[in-house]
């Protein structure tokens, strides 16, 4: 069994009186996509901002290549090689595609420059987009610009929120081309509800119920389970 | 269904606004006294603008209301007295020169000492309360009244009257319109920040990661920014503003006193909601609007003169609630 690039355990996390996290516990391997499942407030997402720091965890361990990060600043456990892909793709709506991309920059050097020419190559539309207000795109277009930010960075590590949430499944089949390709360069977490698009790309799943992992193993076998996809994820043959 | 029919025309209803603003009280002005009463509110449009400025990047960026903020204005004005003080032969040199000279020194002693100032504040206090507008309220009000009375004991509780530099005073008569000189300097001081700013915001890195954070704070930290050094450096530049609109202002009223704040910053406010939060250009179209419509009414309607721009305010938060330039659009 190879490494865990990231080994959450026993974290809780409350927002303001909410104990949201309660005592999660999961590990995503360096060589594997570990996929993110549960219904609508499990705390997928709460899991997401607390991993990168945006939630403070109030108990727990959140170890990254060795190194414990629960008490990181947000900008620090960036700076570490972690990008993060929001939920609502934290798109800056005033700013052109051009300046989205400068912010995310972390470094002018051309390594960046040649990930950048390489994320756009991937991207067509924001080459064509480029000097336009990131406002203007369409969601499938706003979801390349956000996931373009997090890995025109050397990433090692990166979390996805619900990649595919709103969009058509045409552009679905071409976020899942884009994931598989930037599996190679990158460990991925990915929190998606769409069941085509997680057993896709997945390997390892777990599954959240109320703060806390319920259940886990690798994909295959949670496609065979439909028992448990119906329990937990609400995907029933009838829907 | 009022309100969409608001919207949808919102610029119609805002160029009818203008028009209304600026064009009918020529029906009860003399065209000169008109022109004369324009300079007056584009300056004093202009130096609401500096310290309305800050107000809005602060709030914008850092979520903050920032009620020290007058109290920032007015120690730039008594630090540009302290240094008028110093250096008052050269206040009264026939020089442009010296004038020049001693109006530079004291820009930018007071804009260093009030930039300090806003860090200490932004590290000991505004710091601890990041995310609680009713907690940074009376935290920053508590450190008003705190520079307030600092204020009183270095420099005493009375008025002082500021000196204009001596190039300074006085009009020009173009075509019988009187154009007093300090007016145009104002306006010019603002422009030149104005242009400023925008190149900072627009044309660099760091510009531009202010700009994104005041869209989303949490992406750009997320993007491996340090926010707070942010946080730090913006509030700084607003006090930096302030001091600098404070001193421009003292010279504009010929006097410094320990209040001088409040007053302005009601107006900083006032501004900061017509023109929308977080929005350079909407400081500046809100502190023309305000300098102007106070100058228009208070010659026409003198009673009418503070209330009118409370009227604007709310006329113009029924059309766009999010004041004239939100940020992000
Ligand atoms: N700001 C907040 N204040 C209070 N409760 C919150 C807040 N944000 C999230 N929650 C609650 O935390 C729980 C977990 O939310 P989270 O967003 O992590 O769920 P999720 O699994 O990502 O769901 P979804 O699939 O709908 O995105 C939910 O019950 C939600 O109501
Ligand atoms: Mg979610």
């Amino acid at each position: 069994m190879s490494e865990a690039i990231l080994a959450v355990s026993g974290v809780h996390t409350f927002i303001g009186q909410h104990h949201i996290l309660q005592g999660i516990s999961f590990e995503a391997r360096a060589d594997a996509v570990t996929v993110l499942l549960g219904r609508n407030g499990a705390g997928k997402s709460t899991t997401l901002k607390t991993t990168i720091g945006l939630l403070p965890a109030a108990r727990g361990k959140i170890v990254y290549r060795g190194k414990e990060i629960q008490d990181c600043k947000p900008y620090e456990i960036a700076r570490e090689g972690i990008g993060f892909i929001p939920e609502h793709m934290g798109i800056f709506a005033g700013l052109t595609v051009e300046e989205n991309m400068r912010v995310a920059m972390l470094s002018e050097d051309a390594d960046t420059h040649r990930r950048l020419e390489r994320t756009l190559d991937m991207f067509a539309d924001l080459r064509k987009f480029w000097r336009a207000k990131a406002g203007i795109l369409s969601g499938g277009q706003k979801q390349m610009l956000s996931i373009a930010r997090a890995i025109v960075n050397k990433t090692s590590l990166l979390l996805i929120d619900e990649p595919s949430k709103g969009l058509a499944p045409i552009i679905v089949d071409v976020l899942i081309d884009a994931i598989n390709q930037i599996k190679e360069r990158s460990v991925v977490i990915l929190v998606e509800q769409n069941f085509y698009m997680a057993s896709s790309v997945g390997d390892y799943f777990f599954i959240l119920d109320d703060g806390m992992v319920v259940h886990s193993g690798e994909m295959p076998a949670l496609i065979q389970d439909e028992a448990l996809q119906s329990r937990y994820l609400g995907i029933s043959k009838i829907s | 269904m009022a309100e969409s029919v608001f919207r949808r025309f919102s610029q119609q209803i805002t160029l009818i606004g203008a028009v209304v603003l600026f064009v009918l009280p020529l029906l009860g002005i003399p065209p000169t006294t008109y022109l004369t009463l324009t300079l007056a509110g584009l300056a004093m449009g202009m130096l609401l603008f500096l310290v309305a400025s800050g107000v809005s990047i602060i709030f914008g960026l850092m979520d903050v209301l920032n009620f020290a903020h007058g109290s920032l204005f007015a120690w730039g004005a008594y630090v540009g007295f302290t240094v008028f003080s110093l250096l008052m032969p050269w206040v009264e040199a026939d020089s442009l020169a010296l004038n020049l000279a001693v109006f530079l020194v004291a820009m930018v002693t007071a804009m260093i000492t009030v930039a300090l100032l806003g860090i200490l504040l932004e590290r000991v206090i505004v710091r601890r309360v990041y995310g609680n507008h009713l907690f940074q309220i009376l935290i920053t009000f508590g450190a008003t009244i705190v520079l307030v009375e600092l204020i009183r004991v270095f420099w005493g509780p009375n008025d002082e009257v500021m000196r204009v530099p001596l190039t300074f005073r006085g009009n020009w008569d173009i075509l019988d319109v009187i154009v007093y000189r300090y007016r145009v300097i104002c306006i010019i001081i603002g422009l030149l920040v104005y242009g400023g700013l925008l190149l900072i915001l627009k044309k660099t890195k760091l510009g531009t990661i202010v700009r994104a954070g005041v869209e989303d704070r949490d992406m750009v930290q997320a993007m491996g920014h340090n926010i707070y050094l942010l946080f730090t450096g913006v509030f700084a530049v607003g006090a930096a503003l302030a001091a600098l609109g404070g001193l421009a202002m003292s010279l504009f009223s010929l006097q410094v006193y320990p209040d001088m704040g409040g007053t302005y910053l009601l107006f900083a406010f006032i501004v900061v909601i017509i023109g929308g939060l977080g929005s350079v250009t909407g400081s500046l179209v809100g502190a023309l609007i305000v300098g102007l419509t106070y100058n228009y009414v208070a010659y026409l309607v003198p009673w009418a003169a503070a209330g009118v721009n409370i009227l604007i305010m709310i006329i113009i938060l029924l059309i766009r609630p999010t004041g004239l330039f939100p940020a992000g659009e």
